[in-house]
This record gives C-alpha cells, sequence and structure tokens, in this order.
C-alpha cells in the first residue's frame, strides 16, 4: 500500500473522480468541434482537394502551417522535462507532466496535419512500403516517429508510480473499471528500492536520449522547405531558426496549460510563481534568439537583391502579407516588453509621474488620436504650416513616444501581477508564433520563380479542419488529466523531501559588508548559525 | 540509348498555344470549368505565358515576351529528389516521369520543381460530353504503371512525358515493320503540331542531331539555370 499525503489526495487525487458540469460542457462543445472538422473532411476526401483554398502554385497552405505549428508546440515537453532533469532545475516538478502531455498530444494533431493534406491519404503505407529515404519526407517520418516513441514512453514512465498510488488510494465511490487501468498501467509498482532505482535510470536515460531526437524533428521540418530551391527557403539557418521557435512556442502553449489548471483546480500551491519567473527567463531568452535569427534572415535576403527573393520579402513587409507579418512582430515585441519591463522597474516606481495610472491614460488617449490622424491621413489643425516630411516624422515619432508611455504604464501593472503577464506573453507567443510559419509558408509559394504570382485564402474548410485539429488536442489534454493526476505527485513529493534536507544546511553568514545582499539576491534572506 | 532533348526557337515562337491544346488530346489532361481557372487549377502540361519581367505594361500593348514551357526533363531534378515515395523516376533515357499509381498527392514535387511544370488533381478529371468518348487510348507500355495519357485519379501529381507513350508505340512499330528504331520515329505532339516550326527533338548525345547542333548556337539558353537542374530543354533566344 502506497500512501499519499493528505493534501495530494485533496487536491490532486479527488478532481479525477468529481466531475463538475463545466468539464461536461466544454467536452461537448469540443465533440462539435471535431463532428464539424470530420465532416469538412470527409467533404475533402469525397470531393478532393478543391475545396481547399489551395492552387496551383500554392501547392502547401494551412495545413503545412498548422503541421509545422503544433510540430512545434510539441517542443514544450522536451525543453521543460528532459532539458530541467538532465540539469537538475528542481523547480521542473510540478510542471513536468503538463509540458510531456503537450508534447505527446502535439505530435498527434501535428501528424494528421500531413495525412489531412495528403492527396492520396489511402496510400499513407506507401511511404513505408516504398519510402525513398533521400526524401526529407522520410526524414520526418522518421525523426517524428522516433520523438512519437520517446516522447509517449517519456510521458508513460513517471506515470507508473502515480497509476500505483492511484490504485492504492481510490476513493470507495470510483467505478471498478478504474481500478483495473491503474493496476495495469502501475505494472505491479511497489515503490521498492529496486523499482525506484530502475525507473530513475530509465527515466534518465531517456531525457538525454530525447533532447537530440527533439532537436532532429524542427530542423527536419525545417529542411522540407530549405532543401527546396523555391526563394526565401534555401538557408541554412532555417534548421536552428525554427528549433528556436518550435521551444518558444512550446514554452508560450506551457504557461496558458499551466495558467488554466492552475486556476481550475486552484492549484496555487503547487505550481507557485517560481515557475512561472524561471521559466519566464527561458521564454525571454528564446525570445531574443528568435528575434535576432528573424533579423538575420529579413536582413539578409535585404542586402543580397535577388530578384526572386525580393518580392517574397517585399510582400511580407508592405505587400499581402504585411498584416500577417507586422502583426506577429507587434505580438512578439509586446511579449517580450512585458516579460522584461516589470523585471527591470523598481518596486517604487509608483513615484516617478510615467509610471503613475493618470499618466498612462493620457498617453492611451493621445496614441488613439495621433492613431486616427494617421490612419485616417487628415490634416491636424493648427500643424498645416509645418513641412509635410517633417509632419510625417513628427506624428509617427509622437505616436512611438506616446506607445512607449503606454507600455510603461502597462509594465508597472504587470509588475505586480507575474502569472498574468506570464499568460498573456504566452498566449501572444502562440498566436505570433502560427503567424510566423504563415509568413514563411505562403509569401515563398505565391511568389515563385515563374508562375504568374497568386492569391491564398482558405476556405471553410481549411477553418474547419484547424479549428477542429485545436479541439482534438484540448479534448485529449481533458481526457488524459482526468484519468491522471496533472501535477507528478510522486515528484512532487521527493521535491519536497530534499527542499527539507537541504533547509538544514547551515550556512556560515561572515561579517564581511556587500554579502548580505549578494545572498539576499539568491534568495537566502536570513543568516543561519 | 538516346538522351531525350528539346530545343525551342523563340524567335520563331508566336505564341499561339497549338502546343498546349496539342499535349491536351495527346495526354488527356483534363477540362476545367472557367471558375476553377481563375483559380489556378488549370492542368496544361505545356503552359504559354508572359515572362512576369515584361510587365504589365508590355502584356497590355502587345509587346511582351511570351514562353512556351513544357517539362524541362532535367539532368538534376528537383522533383526527384523530394519524393518519399518514388512515384516520379527518370528513365534510361533521361526522361522524368510520373506514376500516378504510386503517387501519395503529398505536392512536395510541385513546391520543389522551380518551372512550376507539375499539376495536380485537385478533383476527380471530367471531360464535356462528346470528349469524353474521344480521349486518347493509347497507354504506356511496360510494367502496367498508370503513366502518360493513362486517365488520372484525383489527389494524384502530373507532368509533361515527352509523350512516353509516343515512344514506346515508335519502338513498337518498328519492331513491326522489321526495322531498327530511328530516333525521327519518335516526336512528342507538341513538336509535331508546332505552327512556326518552333520546336525540334531528339537526342542529345548524337552529335549530329539538330538538337545538339542548335543547343550549340549563340542564341542558346536554359530555364533558370543558376537553379542547378541542367535542363534538357534548351532555349534559343530571340533575336
Amino acid at each position: 500500500m502506497l500512501k499519499a499525503d493528505q493534501k495530494d489526495k485533496d487536491k490532486l487525487i479527488k478532481p479525477l473522480f468529481e466531475t463538475g458540469r463545466t468539464y461536461w460542457v466544454t467536452i461537448a462543445i469540443l465533440l462539435a468541434i471535431i463532428g464539424w472538422a470530420l465532416y469538412m473532411y470527409y467533404r475533402q476526401l469525397t470531393l478532393g482537394m478543391k475545396v481547399t483554398g489551395m492552387q496551383r502554385p500554392v501547392y502547401w497552405g494551412v495545413y503545412m502551417v498548422n503541421f509545422i505549428f503544433f510540430i512545434g508546440i510539441s517542443h514544450a515537453g522536451t525543453l521543460i522535462s528532459a532539458i530541467l532533469r538532465v540539469t537538475g532545475a528542481e523547480w521542473r516538478r510540478p510542471i513536468t507532466r503538463v509540458a510531456e502531455a503537450i508534447t505527446a498530444f502535439a505530435l498527434i494533431v501535428g501528424s494528421l496535419q500531413i495525412i489531412i493534406d495528403m492527396g492520396r491519404p489511402d496510400r499513407l503505407l506507401s511511404v513505408i512500403l516504398n519510402g525513398r529515404l533521400q526524401s526529407p519526407i522520410l526524414w520526418d517520418v522518421l525523426s517524428v516517429t522516433a520523438y512519437f516513441l520517446g516522447s509517449i514512453t517519456y510521458l508513460y514512465l513517471p506515470v507508473i508510480p502515480d497509476a500505483a498510488l492511484l490504485r492504492d488510494n481510490l476513493p470507495p465511490y470510483s467505478p471498478a473499471w478504474r481500478k483495473r487501468l491503474y493496476s495495469i498501467m502501475a505494472l505491479g509498482w511497489r515503490g521498492n528500492r529496486t523499482q525506484w532505482i530502475r525507473l530513475e535510470k530509465a527515466i534518465a536515460v531517456m531525457a538525454v536520449l530525447i533532447i537530440p531526437i527533439a532537436v532532429s524533428v524542427h530542423t527536419i521540418i525545417s529542411w522540407i522547405l530549405a532543401t527546396t530551391v523555391q526563394p526565401g527557403w534555401h538557408s541554412t539557418i532555417f534548421g536552428p531558426y525554427f528549433v528556436v521557435g518550435a521551444i518558444f512556442s512550446g514554452i508560450g502553449a506551457l504557461f496558458i496549460a499551466m495558467t488554466i489548471v492552475r486556476w481550475k483546480l486552484k492549484l496555487e500551491e503547487y505550481i507557485t510563481e517560481k515557475q512561472y519567473n524561471n521559466l519566464g527567463l527561458i521564454f525571454i531568452t528564446m525570445s531574443a534568439v528568435w528575434m535576432y535569427f528573424t533579423y538575420a534572415e529579413h536582413m539578409i535576403i535585404t542586402a543580397g537583391q535577388e530578384v526572386y527573393e525580393f518580392p517574397v520579402l517585399t510582400s511580407k513587409l508592405w505587400g499581402d502579407y504585411a498584416v500577417s507579418f507586422w502583426v506577429m512582430v507587434a505580438l512578439m515585441v509586446v511579449s517580450f516588453w512585458i516579460m522584461v519591463i516589470p523585471r527591470l522597474i523598481s518596486k517604487t516606481a509608483k513615484r516617478f509621474l510615467v509610471f503613475q495610472p493618470r499618466f498612462t491614460t493620457g498617453a492611451v488617449l493621445l496614441a488613439v488620436v495621433t492613431g486616427y490622424y494617421l490612419v485616417t491621413d487628415s490634416t491636424i489643425p493648427g500643424l498645416s504650416g509645418i513641412n509635410p516630411e517633417t509632419l510625417f516624422f513628427l506624428v509617427r515619432g509622437s505616436l512611438l513616444v506616446e506607445l512607449l508611455f503606454v507600455g510603461l504604464g502597462v509594465a508597472k501593472w504587470f509588475k505586480t501581477r507575474l502569472v498574468a503577464a506570464t499568460t498573456v506573453a504566452g498566449v501572444m507567443v502562440v498566436i505570433g508564433m502560427w503567424l510566423e510559419r504563415w509568413n514563411i509558408i505562403i509569401p515563398t509559394m505565391t511568389h515563385p520563380y515563374l508562375v504568374s504570382w497568386a492569391e491564398y485564402h482558405p476556405t471553410i474548410t481549411e477553418v474547419a479542419l484547424t479549428a477542429g485539429s485545436v479541439a482534438l488536442f484540448i479534448f485529449m489534454f481533458l481526457v488524459f488529466f482526468k484519468l491522471f493526476p496533472i501535477i507528478s505527485i510522486w515528484e512532487v513529493a521527493e521535491g519536497r523531501v530534499i527542499d527539507a534536507e537541504r533547509a538544514k544546511v547551515t550556512i556560515p553568514m561572515p561579517e564581511a559588508s556587500g554579502i548580505k545582499e549578494r545572498l539576499r539576491g539568491k534568495g537566502i534572506r536570513k543568516a543561519r548559525g | 540509348m538516346a538522351k531525350w532533348s528539346m530545343v525551342i526557337d523563340l524567335d520563331k515562337c508566336v505564341a499561339c498555344q497549338g502546343c498546349s491544346i496539342a499535349c491536351r488530346f495527346e495526354n488527356n489532361t483534363p477540362v476545367v470549368s472557367p471558375e476553377e481557372a481563375a483559380l489556378g487549377r488549370s492542368i496544361l502540361w505545356n503552359e504559354v505565358f508572359p515572362l512576369r519581367s515584361e510587365g504589365e505594361a508590355a502584356i497590355a500593348s502587345a509587346q511582351a515576351k511570351f514562353l512556351t514551357r513544357p517539362c524541362m526533363h532535367c539532368e538534376d531534378p528537383p522533383c526527384i529528389k523530394v519524393c518519399p515515395v518514388g512515384a516520379t523516376y527518370k528513365d534510361d533515357e533521361g526522361i522524368v516521369r510520373q506514376n500516378y499509381a504510386r503517387c501519395i498527392g503529398c505536392r512536395f514535387c510541385t513546391v520543389a520543381c522551380p518551372y512550376g511544370v507539375r499539376y495536380f488533381n485537385w478533383y476527380e478529371p471530367s471531360w464535356e460530353e462528346g470528349m469524353d468518348t474521344h480521349l486518347n487510348p493509347d497507354r504506356v507500355a511496360g510494367r502496367g504503371d498508370l503513366e502518360g495519357p493513362a486517365i488520372r485519379p484525383k489527389g494524384v501529381v502530373e507532368k509533361c512525358t515527352f509523350c512516353i507513350h509516343r515512344h514506346h508505340k515508335a519502338i513498337a512499330r518498328a519492331e513491326a515493320e522489321g526495322r531498327e528504331f530511328r530516333n525521327s520515329d519518335y516526336t512528342p505532339a507538341c513538336v509535331q503540331t508546332c505552327t512556326a516550326k518552333a520546336r525540334f527533338f531528339g537526342d542529345f548525345d548524337d552529335p549530329n542531331s539538330t538538337v545538339s547542333r542548335l543547343s550549340q548556337s549563340r542564341r542558346a539558353f536554359r530555364l533558370l539555370d543558376e537553379a542547378g537542374t541542367s535542363p534538357k530543354v534548351i532555349y534559343l533566344h530571340e533575336g
């Protein structure tokens, strides 16, 4: 008999057996969306791909964007659990299960996009029977399959002790099939020393193995594009660029999942601000690296003046794809801002006028007025005497300054709301990364070498299948976490033991000045011993 | 073993689109409704189009340069490299072929081809009444694969094959007549029909063939040579 902590029992085990109405309503809505998508896919199967917005030369559209997006999201799990486990980051414990589940389910949904995109899904097996290893698609099949098998194993291994825990701590009213399920899943786990050693060893091996596989997955996905000679794709930077983007969007998705779980199941004691803060720091790093890659990628095309690549770039900067491109840039910049600036301003910042709400409100109003003049292109009363060229820079410059002040005010507000700031940034980045995939695939597809330039507008079928894919992802997530605890109970319990041991360590406090401040910076408040 | 090659003299080409029409009837490419054609779903194995660099003004003033474009049958084809199932392949005589029975419709080859010579069947091909009973019955000899003018199912990619079935027919005829196959026995439909006699077809390896001699011309160039595909279709510059 394994015993669970009373707190874990109430917070983590009880919700598995008590289902509220909201849960069933959500499930019903998700199933409805999935049903709609299934019907639309059936139509696509019978009528052919003409129900999509794809044509010549836009041979790849939203399905391909979704494919890269979902596989990108799947990098959340690897990063959090594998890298953090290998580096021994203790704070990872409460969020590993969520991260690993995102990986497994995003991979399923992502791979599904390829089948949806195929003209002849009935010949899927041909990829194995007649597969040519020289084709990047085969590399993809191999690496995604390896990653999927790896991440399913990696999700399952830490579930074993928890399944045993559930098996032994079932509430009396639970149905019989759940006892059977947990007994099977627990694989006869008794929690003895040999079993723990084996489990830890298996997890450690998997953690190391899965990191190179994860890196290979998104590299190879980028190579599907980069191995062609199409304008804008034939770039060596694509491999690392996609991997960074994948981890970036993965953390964004993890933030959203963490916050919803924390809020719905009231897990504030488990998922604390520490997780948000530490993961936020990785997120900021990824954001910076992503921006560096994005800048480098576009900068080189700008300087290259390739006759075929240049139109792809201009279509993003001020052409057909300017909206999706600049919205992406804005989302990334704003998400970076609300993650970084609140960390930089001091707690006493409200002494300064620029951080006070009334100043921010004023800046918002001014920005709205300036933006209105800019959009409508109307004349500004009293400024008609100014040289139009000076006015051009004046209006834009003042808008920028006003937005800067708005940003400072917002940063002050987010300063005390770490979870809110992080979640908002996560949502922005997930949307921004979807747009990034769009901005990579569609402008190149619409601006080919010889064929006349085209436009691409997704149809209702593509919208339905995208919505269905997202719904399927959330559905799998909800069902899985109705069956298994959202937080790895044994890992958190292990963490508590380690914390308790560490708390006993005494740190001698030298009298030298400055040491106190340095220790305080590391989170150690009181001198002991 | 011949290395089939085509030379197109742009000086002679009048952009009548006869090649496109001949190809259509020879290879049973499906007819597309005007709405679908406006969406960019027409299938023209040999397309005639104005060059983009000429701009709208040139097209309006009838000054534009037109290009007629069959498959380049590259020596180093990007489409074959990316196919995951080997549905597209280069045969012994250098012709890039497409097996409809094996294609999984992933459209990687259509994306990889810089010339846009590959077409996807967005839906079940159909013909107007009357036309559907007069389709080309010729079939590609050999392994019994769905190739060449065979009716394509929906969801697969198709492309110009240099009328490969005509090649097979010419060999069969030479055999029936009890003589050696001559390179001049085999001509694709577009070459045969060309109004201005702007197209030439033959064995590139034979130094005395028309195509070898024309490819030595100072006007000779290959389309998108910088893509590194080494096309076997050679154009002759205007003027």
